[in-house]
């Protein structure tokens, strides 16, 4: 092996509960990303969508201000400057929950507003015609149509943050990265530890994408068959 | 006879275009009014106005007397409230060249789902007004399909049984064969000719001329964004008085066929 490198599997495996308990962290830090960010996806999806400027504008700079600039120097900014500019000094936890759900928030924004541009203008009269508000005709005729052809966007998003949330690590929140930089720099085997931290991730993420592309396929079918 | 429907002055433009011009129509009471006019005068986004899918830009609409909306100052100029756009909606049906069945429910639940969400009726109340008015059309055994698996004649029908569940005071219908196959005609228009044999108060905008002779109680001609000549079908589709409805109807009517007794 290059520089006689003495591979020392022994103490990763000693503490892969640890890591295991750490990818933890990771799961619960997408699942709340993911739930926020969406919530905040479909509200600043259907301001895009508007006619209106004081909606659509707001919404515009928000999608443009999350979707171009990287979400590790948003989660950066969430944990050490705004402490500063308000009187709330944020968790990393909370920090890295900001910086992920906002920018999940902007890009499932685009997906809303792609969904929902989707479906036919005649569907909204339709509903409209019935006497339907904005919120029912949204609600009952155009979301229910439009998030069956967002699914695999979405699915796709969610796993990515589920990759992403190894971006906490920076700011110290205690999930797999960043316990196994705490275990390799004691143990001095960085290969040794990130190999096994990848491979937990992969056991975790490959099964999920298989599922999504099952999903997808199965859809796929059910729209060729009408 | 009692007035159902009025249009006063109704105007719309889109940018510089001024697609109508200030048309004025009383509805009465079970009548049935048919809208000529060729593409682009204006049939269609009038009919949109009657039920405010598209807001006029001037003009005012009022059901059975009542003025809907709200005059801005003295300006002539409507704000329509959201629940002011529902109450009129929910008491014109409408119908659709494309039908726009809702694709991810039912037929049933397409005819149920005005009654429930916007006239909150009970459930089973819904249900049962929804298959009677299926049977109407001659629907009732498709009430499980969903759209997809129907034909554009179902289709239009089941649109018709959506819009009659509501119970409607009067009736909108736009083009409502014009996307069909020749073979599937007949059977929307004869629902529709149906409807207003019962009594129903209807306006059609069609290219039918054949339904509007034998159905309208009056026919309008509508060009460039006014009522060009209106009367009753024997005198405006026989006997036109204006050189541009004889036009349009001999753009129609050049290849009828004779028949027998003529």
């Amino acid at each position: 092996m290059t520089d006689g490198h003495v591979w020392n599997f022994a103490p990763v495996l000693e503490n892969l509960p640890l890591l295991v308990s750490g990818m933890g962290g990771n799961v619960l830090l997408a699942i709340c990303a993911i739930v926020a960010g969406f919530a905040v996806g479909l509200v600043g999806g259907l301001g895009r969508y508007s006619r209106k400027i004081i909606y659509r504008w707001p919404a515009t700079l928000f999608v443009e201000v999350f979707r171009n600039t990287p979400v590790l120097v948003q989660i950066m900014w969430f944990y050490f400057a705004f402490p500063v500019i308000s009187p709330f000094r944020v968790s990393s936890f909370t920090a890295a929950l900001l910086g992920l759900a906002l920018n999940t928030g902007a890009f499932s924004a685009e997906i809303f507003r792609g969904g929902i541009q989707s479906i036919s203008r005649g569907q909204w009269d339709a509903g409209g015609a019935l006497g339907m508000t904005y919120l029912q005709q949204l609600r009952r005729i155009v979301l229910p149509q439009a998030v069956k052809r967002m699914v695999p966007a979405f699915t796709n998003r969610a796993i990515e943050v589920l990759k992403m949330t190894t971006l906490a690590s920076t700011i110290a929140y205690g999930e797999i990265l960043y316990r196994g930089k705490v275990l390799s720099f004691s143990h001095f085997n960085p290969i040794e530890t990130y190999t096994v931290v990848a491979l937990l991730f992969f056991t975790l993420v490959y099964p999920l994408t298989r599922v999504v592309r099952r999903f997808e396929l199965s859809q796929k079918k059910d729209q060729s068959g009408d | 006879m009692t007035e159902i429907l009025r249009a006063e002055g109704i105007r719309k433009s889109f940018g510089d275009l001024e697609i109508l011009k200030g048309v004025d129509l009383t509805v009465s009471e079970g009548e049935t009014i048919v809208i000529l006019g060729s593409s682009g005068s204006g049939k269609s986004t009038f009919l949109r106005c009657l039920n405010l899918l598209e807001e006029p830009s001037g003009g005012k609409i009022y059901l059975r007397g009542a003025l809907v909306g709200a005059e801005v100052g003295a300006t002539g100029k409507m704000k329509y409230s959201e629940s002011a756009l529902s109450k009129l909606r929910s008491r014109v049906g409408m119908c659709f060249q494309q039908f726009n069945l809702f694709p991810h429910m039912t037929v049933l639940q397409n005819v149920m789902e005005g009654q429930v969400t916007v006239l909150k009726r009970p459930r089973a109340e819904a249900e049962e007004a929804a298959r009677k008015q299926l049977g109407h059309v001659g629907m009732e055994d498709k009430a499980d399909s969903f759209p997809s698996q129907l034909s554009g004649g179902q289709m239009q029908r089941a649109a018709i049984a959506r819009a009659l569940a509501m119970d409607p005071a009067v009736m909108l219908l736009d083009e409502p064969t014009s996307a069909l196959d020749p073979e599937l005609v007949g059977e929307v228009l004869r629902a529709i000719r149906q409807l207003s044999d019962e009594g129903m108060t209807m306006l059609v905008v069609t290219h039918e001329i054949g339904f509007a002779y034998h159905v309208a109680d009056r026919v309008l001609f509508l060009h460039q964004g006014v009522i060009h000549e209106s009367g009753r079908p024997g005198e405006i589709l026989i006997n036109p008085q204006k050189e541009r409805t004889r036009e349009f109807l001999h753009g129609h009517l050049q290849f009828s066929l004779p028949t027998e007794s003529g």
